[in-house]
């Protein structure tokens, strides 16, 4: 088998994996006179990772602008904190929001920190929610973190209780408020006992806060202290003993993720951070459903008249053109379901331009191959010839291209450049769409050509 | 075809173009949007056959409110833009709205802080600034000779200034705002415009290098001769695309695409007629002052 051939079947079979990637999830297909009903599907693999069932499925991301949701930009004020607990603080907030959202029902939520210089900031993307209002709310507000005294009350079970339904468990478990919270405490540190090495958490009170708690411990040693986060209760320690000092260690067989978890939790508390509001934005879900129909229109259409220009104009090169051409939108879409590449409506635009774009690359070579049979070359040799002066030109001004590109994605999270999502969402399009287009510029369309194409007799 | 004698005409046509968007950008600016303003903007659908005017709004927004723009974006749906809204001023403008219409959508609300639209302004700058360096630098570098960077850097810019022309006189006859995504439009016009200069400069370089006896001139004119074909086909089909794109592609991406449709044809045309022809210019000044310091 010759080397093209065998660059034919990698073709093939790439672009066999690639359309089964891209495809719906679902897709019913009905043959006409065969009065049967097919369904196609992209691939789903269940595999197990560690025990756990885990199913693979390829599907696109949605940016919040096609889905709709809410993104809101926080700015935590860390006037008050000293400087090299900052990050720990920040770091705290958001563990805290994450919690409070999760809680709220709000399914794949991005809470991220973005700190540049002074100004510590937090990134929440909410997909799917639209209530302003509840939502701000459950950002908006600061942590608070009390410990309270948890009362287990006997319960009477009447023998006539069959059911556990009929047992008031809410009877059974009470707190009370011991007058210790957030603002006496210090600082939450992940801490390894000297003698076992195992990871606990280290708490620190301040002076108010050491006598609370050493009358606490001292009053009702055996009892358990509830440490309660907006209203819920994240763990309930023992006192085994009178703590005088107002330092104080919790263990219980933590894992280390465990133990940087509730220091984070307690920190929260501990290092209070006014939040303000720097930005919002909500979309409701008609819109981008709209805008994405309107622009997969134009998208097919576009990719119809550069098809349809190409074969006019360049006669069978043209039209291995237009098939090198479906080739990379189906490499493009897998590509993106592979990676994730969330999809925004400026995306989508990047996407169809870098259609436009791969074209070049086509036209580039096939210009360069009339050139050269102009000049009196065999056809065979004046492909080749044409292919390889062209792949200069082009790898320099896609180069370009990808510099451009690269700035708009910031991948480095450069301070002094953007990072906002729709330009990101773009760049990130535009860079694949770009690589791509060098690849089956040069690659797919060459092997073509030399598959198919023979001297006009 | 001897393209660098009209040098003169292609640049006439550069400024015939230049010149008002020039004028009308330092005369009226650009209209910027909310994201480098700050401020408020609210989208809403209103039942079909509802409208809303400007009075009618006023009432309903609370009084410190300044309305900047009421926009129609579709049939019954406004764009609402202006100082900026707390949380509890747009829930009640939505009820007064609600009372008003009964069925208001809303499809889109975004606030922006005064702190963040002046970053943005100042990204976006920085953004634009280190392309057109980085761009400059990877020419000069590619092509070993500084003059081959500084004339495709001047033809950057010109294409550019033809966009940020362009808009300004959209957004002072039509309204059309200047956005993130119109600066998104700017950089890759940038590297369109590059994209295209380079393919000249390459077969300018090849030429050269084939033909050593040849002048300077005849080198150009045959470069921009064998690769006009190239270009005009590569940019019929990006213009196809975004011609699509504008006409179909939906309101969000509107004025996006006819950005990048202004930067594509304006990068399209600067390369063989504004590159060359300054390069042609640039080395027959040299060699004027060659002769004079012979003498």
């Amino acid at each position: 088998m010759s080397s093209v051939q065998k660059r034919y079947l990698v073709i093939v079979f790439l672009t066999i994996i690639a359309a089964s990637i891209a495809l719906p999830e679902k897709l019913q297909l009905r043959i006409p006179g065969l009065n049967r009903e097919i369904s196609l599907g992209s691939p789903r693999f269940t595999r197990l990772i560690n025990g756990e069932p885990v199913t693979v499925a390829f599907s696109f991301k949605q940016g919040l602008d096609i889905q709709g949701g809410m993104q809101v930009i926080l700015e935590a004020d860390m006037r008050d904190i000293a400087a090299e607990d900052r990050q720990t603080a920040l770091e705290s907030v958001r563990e805290v929001l994450l919690r409070r959202v999760d809680l709220y029902g709000i399914s794949e939520p991005v809470v991220q920190t973005a700190v540049a210089g002074e100004s510590y900031r937090i990134v929440i993307e909410l997909p799917g929610v639209t209530n302003e209002a509840e939502a701000l709310e459950l950002v908006g507000r600061t942590a608070e973190l009390s410990f309270q005294l948890l009362r287990e009350n006997p319960i009477d079970i009447s023998p006539d209780a069959t059911d556990a339904a009929q047992i008031d468990f809410s009877q059974a478990l009470s707190l009370e408020e011991t007058g210790l919270g957030g603002a006496q405490l210090k600082r939450a540190t992940v801490q390894f006992d000297q003698n076992t090495g195992e990871p606990q958490v280290g708490i620190q009170f301040d002076e108010e806060g050491s006598k609370l708690f050493s009358k606490v411990t001292s009053e009702h040693t055996g009892e358990r202290l509830a440490i309660v986060l907006d209203s819920s209760i994240i763990m309930a320690p023992n006192l085994t003993e009178p703590i005088y000092g107002g330092q104080a260690q919790i263990s219980g067989g933590f894992t280390l993720d465990e133990a940087k978890q509730l220091s984070i939790q307690l920190n929260a508390g501990a290092l209070p951070v006014p939040i303000a509001l720097l930005e919002q934005r909500t979309i409701g879900a008609s819109l981008g459903g709209e805008s994405v129909r309107d622009s997969l229109q134009a998208g097919l259409l576009g990719i119809l008249l550069v098809s349809l220009f190409m074969m006019l104009y360049y006669g069978w090169s043209g039209v291995l053109a237009s098939v090198a051409l479906t080739i990379y939108a189906l490499l493009t879409a897998a590509l993106y379901k592979i990676f994730g590449v969330t999809i925004t409506v400026p995306g989508l635009a990047g996407l169809l331009l870098s259609v436009g774009m791969a074209v070049d690359a086509n036209i580039l070579i096939f210009e360069r191959m009339k050139e050269e049979v102009r000049l009196g070359r065999p056809f065979m040799r004046a492909m080749e010839l044409g292919f390889g002066r062209a792949w200069d030109s082009i790898k320099d001004a896609n180069l370009a291209t990808i510099m451009t590109a690269l700035i708009l994605i910031n991948p480095l999270n450069l301070p002094f450049l953007n990072s906002s999502g729709l330009v990101r969402g773009f760049g990130v399009t535009l860079l694949i769409g770009v690589l791509l287009g060098l690849f089956t510029g040069v690659f797919v369309t060459r092997t073509l050509v030399r598959m198919y194409l023979r001297e006009k007799k | 075809m001897q393209f660098l004698r009209h040098s003169t005409w292609f640049f006439f046509i550069s400024l015939l173009v230049l010149v008002p968007g020039v004028f009308s950008l330092f005369r009226y600016g650009l209209r910027p949007s909310v994201d480098f303003t700050g401020g408020s903007l609210l989208e809403i659908r209103l039942p079909s056959g509802s409208k809303v005017t400007r009075e009618q709004l006023d009432e309903l927004l609370p009084t410190d409110f300044q309305l900047a723009t009421l926009q129609q974006s579709g049939e019954s749906q406004y764009q609402i833009k202006g100082s900026e809204l707390s949380v509890d001023e747009r829930q009640n403008f939505l009820l007064a709205l609600e009372s008003e219409f009964e069925q208001v959508e809303i499809l889109r609300s975004e606030t922006i802080g005064p702190t963040l639209s002046a970053e943005l302004l100042r990204k976006t700058l920085n953004a634009v600034i280190l392309t057109a360096v980085l761009i400059t630098c990877y020419v000069w570098y590619r092509f070993r000779d500084l003059r081959y960077g500084v004339c495709a850097t001047i033809a950057m810019f010109h294409d550019s200034l033809i966009l940020l022309g362009s808009f300004s006189l959209l957004g002072y006859f039509f309204g059309v705002e200047a956005d993130v995504l119109f600066v998104t439009a700017l950089l890759t016009t940038l590297s369109f415009s590059v994209h295209d200069t380079i393919v000249v400069y390459d077969r300018i370089r090849e030429l050269r290098r084939k033909h050593p006896r040849h002048t300077y001139t005849e080198i150009l004119d045959a470069a921009v001769t064998e690769t006009l074909a190239r270009s005009i086909n590569n940019s019929v089909t990006i213009i196809l695309m975004l011609l699509a794109l504008s006409l179909l592609g939906g309101a969000t991406i509107r004025w996006f695409s006819i950005a990048l449709l202004i930067g594509a044809i304006t990068g399209t045309y600067s390369s063989p007629f504004t590159a060359v022809p300054l390069l042609g210019i640039w080395d027959r000044l040299q060699r004027r002052r060659q002769l004079a310091r012979k003498r």
